[in-house]
C-alpha cells in the first residue's frame, strides 16, 4: 500500500477552504444588502407626489421635487441610446458578419476593448472640449453624447458576442438558399440573436444610467424645466452629487430619493435583461 | 469480422436488386447525362491543401454517394459546388466545376443564382427561428415573386413531397425549431426543394437523427432523384449501398475510386477502396 497523507489533515484543509469561500461570498453579499437596505429605507421617505411632479426648491424651503431631473435623466438616456445603439449594432454586425477576421475588424475589436476600460470622466472631458467649449454652454446634447460614447463599446461587444453565438450552419443554410448575406443577417441571424441583442442594449443603458462624472462636464445640471437640449439639463446623478454634498438635510433627503430611483431603474433593466435571456434559453 | 462486414454490404446490394423501387437505375453502358463535371478541383484552407485534383462526373437524376474516412475531404468537396465555403475568408478552391457547362468557380458567377440552382442539406437540421410556413417561404420569397395563395400552395406541395404535410398541416404557424430532429431535417429538405434546384447536396444528412427518421429520409432521397441530381456525403457505407447509384471513395483529399455503387462495393478495383469497405481501416 502506498503511503497515505493524513486523512485528518486533508479534511481540515477541505473545511478551511470551504469556510473561506463561504465567508467571501457572505462579505460580498453583505455589502450589497447593506447598500440596498440603506438606500431603500432612507430613499423611500422622499417618495411622494411632489417628488415626482415638482421643481426643486432652494435649501430650507420645504416641499418641491426632482421632476425636472427625472425627465432630464430619461431624455439624456434616450438620446444616448438613440445615438449609440444603431452605430454599436452596425459595428457589431461588421465584426461578426462581414469583416470577420479582417485587419480592420481586429483593430476595431482592440479599440472597443480599450474604450470599455476608459474611465468615464475622461469621456466627459473629451466631450467637454468637443461640444461644450466651442458652443460656450453646457447642454443636454453634450450629456447624451458623452453617455453614448460610454455605451458604444458595450453595445459593439455584446452585439458581436451575441451574433457569434449564432451557429455558422444557420448562416450557411440561408446562404445556400440563394439569400444574399445582408438579408441572411437581418432575417435569420438577427432573429436568432434577438433577445441577446436586446439584452445587450438594456445592459448598456443600465451601465450608463448611474454615470455622474461625464455629465458634470457636459449636461451639468439645472433647477429649471427643460427648454431645449442645447441648454444645461437637470439630471438625477449630478443632483445626487450636489445634494448629497450639501449641508441641508432636505437636499440630502432628496439625494437619497434620487439614489433609490436610479437603483430601481437599473434593477428593472437588469431583471428585464435576465428574463429575456432566460426566454432565449427555453427557445433553443 | 472483416468478412462479415463485406458480406453485409453485398447483402444490401443484392437486396436492393430484388426489392422494388430501390434498384440502382444506372448501368455503365448508359450512365445518363452528366449534370456536374468536376475537373482538377483543388481546395485550400489558408496554405493547407486539402483536396488534390478531384475529377469526377455527377450524373443527372442519380444519387452519387461520397464515402471515405473522417477528414478525407468529402464534405469540403461538395461545399465547393455551391461555393458555400466563401463565407470563410481563408478558404479557396481552384479548378473547374461545370454545372450544365458553366464553371461555377469562375469569378463572374452570381452566387445567389448559383445557390438557387444547387441546394444543400446539412449534417444538423437547421430550421430558421421562424414558423414552419416561413421556413419554406424564405427561399421562395428571396428568389421568386410568388406570394399569397400561390405561395401557400407551393408550401403545401413541398411539404407533401417530403411527407411532412400530415404531421405539420395544423401547426404551420408554429416554430420550426419545435419539431423533432427527423422532422426538422425533412423541413430543411422541403426548404431546399421549394425553390426547385437542379442539384441537391446532402452533407451527412442523417448523422444527427435516429434510425427510423434516417429510413424516412433515405426513402425520400430515392423519390427525389426523379427530379433532382443528388450528391450524398455519408460516413455510412451501408447508407451509400442502400441508396446510391454511383459511389466515390475519397482518401486524404484524393478521389481514389469512382464507379457504380454495386461494382465498387462488390468488386473494388483499388486496394485502398477494398481495405476501407472491408473495414481494415477508417
Amino acid at each position: 500500500m502506498m503511503p497515505q497523507r493524513s486523512l485528518r489533515m486533508r479534511k481540515t484543509v477541505d473545511r478551511a477552504v470551504k469556510a473561506i469561500s463561504a465567508l467571501s461570498a457572505l462579505a460580498g453579499l453583505g455589502a450589497l444588502v447593506w447598500i440596498l437596505y440603506t438606500v431603500v429605507i432612507r430613499g423611500f421617505r422622499s417618495f411622494n407626489l411632489a417628488f415626482f411632479t415638482q421643481l426643486p426648491t432652494p435649501p430650507g424651503v420645504g416641499g418641491g421635487g426632482l421632476a425636472n431631473a427625472i425627465v432630464g435623466t430619461l431624455l439624456i438616456t434616450v438620446h444616448a441610446t438613440l445615438i449609440a445603439v444603431p452605430i454599436g449594432i452596425g459595428a457589431g454586425v461588421y465584426l461578426a458578419e462581414f469583416g470577420r477576421g479582417t485587419k480592420i475588424a481586429k483593430l476595431v475589436q482592440f479599440i472597443t476593448n480599450v474604450l470599455i476600460g476608459v474611465p468615464s470622466i475622461i469621456v466627459g472631458v473629451f466631450i467637454y472640449i468637443l461640444l461644450v467649449v466651442p458652443f460656450h454652454t453646457f447642454s443636454g446634447i453634450a450629456g447624451a453624447s458623452s453617455l453614448a460614447v460610454i455605451m458604444l463599446p458595450v453595445v459593439v461587444r455584446t452585439t458581436e458576442d451575441m451574433l457569434t453565438l449564432v451557429p455558422d450552419q444557420l448562416r450557411e443554410s440561408a446562404l445556400a438558399l440563394g439569400a444574399p448575406h445582408w438579408q441572411v443577417t437581418l432575417k435569420v441571424v438577427f432573429r436568432s440573436a434577438q433577445s441577446g441583442l436586446i439584452t445587450g442594449v438594456l445592459l448598456a443603458v443600465a451601465r450608463v444610467s448611474g454615470e455622474t462624472a461625464p455629465l458634470l462636464f457636459t449636461a451639468l445640471n439645472s433647477p429649471y424645466w427643460l427648454h431645449s437640449m442645447k441648454e444645461p439639463l437637470a439630471n438625477l446623478t449630478v443632483t445626487i452629487f450636489n445634494y448629497a454634498m450639501s449641508p441641508y438635510t432636505d437636499w440630502q433627503q432628496k439625494a437619497w430619493g434620487a439614489s433609490l430611483l436610479i437603483m430601481f431603474g437599473v434593477l428593472a433593466l437588469t431583471i428585464t435583461a435576465r428574463l429575456l435571456l432566460r426566454q432565449r434559453g427555453e427557445h433553443q | 469480422m472483416i468478412a462479415a462486414q463485406e458480406g453485409a454490404l453485398t447483402q444490401i446490394i443484392n437486396d436492393r436488386q430484388t426489392t422494388t423501387g430501390a434498384q440502382p437505375t444506372a448501368d455503365l453502358a448508359t450512365p445518363g447525362d452528366v449534370a456536374i463535371q468536376v475537373r482538377n478541383l483543388n481546395f485550400f484552407y489558408g496554405r493547407h491543401q486539402v483536396l488534390f485534383d478531384n475529377t469526377i462526373d455527377i450524373y443527372r437524376h442519380r444519387i452519387t454517394a461520397i464515402i471515405g474516412p473522417s477528414g478525407c475531404g468529402k464534405s469540403t468537396h461538395i461545399r465547393a459546388y455551391n461555393r458555400i465555403y466563401e463565407l470563410y475568408r481563408d478558404q479557396r478552391a481552384a479548378g473547374e466545376i461545370l454545372l450544365s457547362g458553366e464553371n461555377v468557380l469562375a469569378p463572374g458567377i452570381d452566387l445567389t443564382r448559383l445557390r438557387a440552382r444547387v441546394g444543400m442539406i446539412f449534417q444538423r437540421p437547421t430550421p430558421f427561428p421562424m414558423t414552419i410556413f416561413d421556413n419554406i417561404a424564405y427561399g421562395l420569397r428571396v428568389n421568386t415573386t410568388i406570394r399569397g395563395t400561390e405561395l401557400a400552395g407551393r408550401i403545401e406541395d413541398t411539404l407533401k413531397r417530403v411527407a411532412l404535410w400530415d404531421e405539420v398541416k395544423d401547426k404551420l404557424q408554429e416554430s420550426g425549431t419545435a419539431l423533432s430532429g427527423g422532422q426538422q431535417q425533412r423541413l430543411c429538405i422541403a426548404r431546399a426543394i421549394a425553390i426547385q434546384p437542379e442539384v441537391l447536396l446532402m452533407d451527412e444528412p442523417c448523422s444527427a437523427i435516429d434510425p427510423i427518421a434516417t429510413a424516412h429520409i433515405e426513402e425520400l432521397m430515392l423519390q427525389l432523384k426523379e427530379d433532382y441530381t443528388i450528391v450524398l456525403v455519408t460516413h455510412s457505407m451501408q447508407q451509400a449501398a442502400r441508396v446510391s447509384d454511383f459511389t466515390a471513395f475519397f482518401y486524404m483529399g484524393k478521389l481514389v475510386e469512382f464507379g457504380l455503387t454495386k461494382q465498387l462495393f462488390t468488386k473494388p478495383r483499388n486496394r485502398q477502396t477494398e481495405d476501407y469497405i472491408t473495414g481494415r481501416f477508417g
